[in-house]
This record gives structure tokens, C-alpha cells and sequence, in this order.
């Protein structure tokens, strides 16, 4: 009796399986609406790591990067923890001075709203 | 202007059917007139629930290959004057019917009723597409479970692609002492991940079972329960009333009705 009232106190905390539940349908739901492959998924992951490696070197231990439902709308969440800034950052001649080259701050938070 | 409802989830056994047939009922209680469509071929239940299955002669499939009028397959609910079942093929399956075939029929039903409601079978198959393709509205039955809302969210997706834009959630079976205890997902759990519009939420209710054995509406009660109230709302909501959402802990047995629970399982 006692022990499933401490057990009931305790399991509001963000261990309780209720709160499991809605984490790990906001992370799948994320990845049914968007229909993307794992595969495209990971290339994804590499190119944009390849793009903001050429000017930060990123801290590989705390690197997120995962698609989320928020509401109606799917995130691509992406934390990249910045170890130090790349003395001479090469640019690349083409389009990529526009989108990419815009500053990658720090612990950089792309969203893109999608269907 | 009469209204074309499709009650749907994805996943099969959250309440689709139940619901239909409570929810039809309430609505013919409010003095509209309701005609509830079985549209799961092959696999049919509807009737049942409504404890019409004796009276079933002619079927959807037999109005489609026009062998009979709509008039003649439409079962009469004596005990709720407005309202009448559509019922499905219990022999054959699911390719029976086509869509553009359901969209006629439906269209037909619309004509001569203030609600058309139907009841969908589980799957986005055929079935599914059968089921909505006369629809211009649909309610999404979920439970609080993660299979039950994962498909909830696909058959959104369905739903919009197929231009039906008007979509409500209700939360079925709903079980307030593990919400409370962090045991299952709450309303707003379901609803902050889903993001579609809440019109009802239904508690977990023993009746449920006993009133499909006996083929009685639960909202047919003299002293309807916590699960039949909350179908009435809806009924209501769709009517266009603002009724308020009770809160969390109402939906839940007292501790009297706990305690007689407990009595007649023990003594009696």
C-alpha cells in the first residue's frame, strides 16, 4: 500500500511511462509524417555535419539530430555543441555562401515547418 | 443541410462501432433524423450493437447491385423513432463495393437525413476508402495508447490528402486514475501530439460490454453512466452547443461506485 503510493508520487516525473509514451510518439509521428527514410535521414545528417564542420570543429559527444512533431508542424532538431572555431574556414565558391555561410551560431537550432 | 460523418481510427477494437452506435443514437434523441451506415463488408457488427441483427433483410451491397431499394434495406430502430441502420454484406468482403459506388449511395442517404454517420472498418485499405468517400466530415476515435494514436495520426494524414478537412478527436476508454498516476497518456497528452480539435472524451466503462451483449445503447439508459454522458455531450457538441469538457477526476468512478463495484464482485 505504501509502496504504491511512493511509487505513484514518484513515477510523475519524467520516468513515468505516460510521459515515456508521449515522447516516443512525438519522435515516430515525427517520422510518419515526414516519410523520410532512415537512409536519407543519415545522409542528411552527414552533409549538413560535412557543411558545418568546415567551419566549427563540433564536440562529436553531445551532437543531436532528430526529426520531432510539435503540434501540426515536424522539426528537425539539430544541437551541434561547438569545441572551437576553425582558424581559416575555406569557402566554397558556390551557392552555399548563401544558405550555409550565414553564421552557424552556436548550438544551431535548424527547424523547417513541413506537411 | 444534412451532414456526412465518418467514424474512424486506423487501428481496429478502440470504439469505432460502439461509438457509432451510441453516438447515432443520441443524436436521434436530440430529434434529428440519423441514419447510421455499417460500412465494414464482411466483417459487420453494427448491427449488433444496436440489437437490429434480427431484422436485417437486404444490405448495402444488394442497394449497390441494385436489387432492392435504399428504402427496403434501411432497418427501423423502434426504440429510437429517428434513427435507422444501413447494414454491411456479412458474406462478402471488403472489394465488394467501390468507392464512386459508396459516394452515390451516401450522397442518397444525405437526401433524406440530418446525419449520415459511418461506421469505418480498421485499416486504411479498400474498406477505408470505401468508408470515407462519401464523407465531408470525420471524427477520429483514439484510445491513450501509442499503436492507437500513431495510426490516429496516419489516418489524419489520409483524411487530409483525401480533402476532408473538418476532423475532431475523441479520446476513448479513457482511464483517469492512471492518468493521475502517470500510468497512461492524458487528453492532453493525445491532443498536444495528434493537434486536431477535441470534441470528446470518453472514460474506460464496464457497462460497455454489457450493454453490447445485450444490443441496447448505452445512452438508451434510464440512469445513463460516465461513458454514456460523455456521448451525449458530443452529440451535443456536434449540434453546435459549447459544452463544457468535465474535469479529469468527475470522469472517474467515485468512491461509492468503486466500493458497490467491489461489493457485487464479492458478495454477489
Amino acid at each position: 500500500m505504501l509502496l504504491d503510493f511512493l511509487d505513484q508520487l514518484f513515477s510523475r516525473h519524467s520516468g513515468s511511462s505516460r510521459e515515456q509514451a508521449k515522447q516516443r510518439l512525438k519522435l515516430i509521428l515525427a517520422h510518419d509524417r515526414t516519410d523520410l527514410t532512415p537512409a536519407a535521414l543519415e545522409a542528411m545528417r552527414l552533409e549538413i555535419l560535412g557543411v558545418v564542420s568546415r567551419y566549427v570543429e563540433l564536440d562529436s559527444e553531445g551532437l543531436q539530430f532528430h526529426l520531432a512533431a510539435e503540434g501540426g508542424t515536424t522539426a528537425l532538431i539539430a544541437n551541434l555543441p561547438i569545441r572551437r572555431v576553425k582558424p581559416l574556414a575555406p569557402r566554397p565558391e558556390d551557392s552555399l555562401q548563401q544558405d550555409a555561410g550565414a553564421a552557424p551560431s552556436e548550438g544551431g537550432h535548424l527547424s523547417s515547418p513541413s506537411a | 443541410m444534412s451532414r456526412v460523418i465518418v467514424v474512424t481510427s486506423g487501428k481496429g477494437g478502440v470504439g469505432k462501432t460502439t461509438l457509432t452506435a451510441n453516438l447515432g443514437t443520441a443524436l436521434a434523441r436530440l430529434g434529428r433524423s440519423v441514419v447510421v451506415v455499417d460500412a465494414d463488408f464482411g466483417l459487420r457488427n453494427l448491427d449488433l450493437l444496436l440489437g437490429l441483427e434480427n431484422r436485417v433483410v437486404y444490405t448495402a451491397l444488394e442497394v449497390i447491385a441494385g436489387e432492392c431499394r435504399l428504402e427496403q434495406a434501411l432497418v427501423k430502430d423502434k426504440r429510437t423513432p429517428n434513427l435507422s441502420l444501413l447494414p454491411a454484406a456479412q458474406t462478402r468482403n471488403k472489394t465488394a463495393a467501390n468507392p464512386d459506388q459508396m459516394r452515390q449511395l451516401i450522397e442518397k442517404l444525405a437526401g433524406s437525413h440530418d446525419y449520415v454517420l459511418i461506421d469505418c472498418p480498421a485499416g486504411i485499405e479498400q474498406g477505408f476508402r470505401n468508408a470515407i468517400a462519401g464523407a465531408s466530415e470525420a471524427l477520429i476515435v483514439t484510445t491513450p495508447e501509442v499503436a492507437a494514436v500513431r495510426d490516429a495520426d496516419r489516418v489524419v494524414g489520409l483524411l487530409e490528402a483525401a480533402g476532408i478537412s473538418s476532423i475532431q478527436l475523441i479520446v476513448n476508454r479513457l482511464r483517469p486514475d492512471m492518468v493521475a498516476a502517470g500510468q497512461m497518456m492524458s487528453v492532453e497528452d493525445v491532443v498536444e501530439v495528434l493537434a486536431i480539435p477535441l470534441v470528446g472524451i470518453i472514460p474506460e466503462d464496464r457497462e460497455v460490454i454489457v450493454s453490447t451483449n445485450k444490443g441496447e445503447p448505452l445512452v438508451l439508459s434510464a440512469n445513463p453512466t460516465l461513458a454514456a454522458q460523455a456521448i451525449q455531450r458530443i452529440a451535443r457538441r456536434l449540434e453546435g452547443e459549447t459544452v463544457e469538457f468535465p474535469k479529469l477526476a468527475s470522469l472517474g468512478e467515485s468512491f461509492w461506485e468503486k466500493a458497490k463495484r467491489f461489493l457485487n464482485q464479492k458478495v454477489l
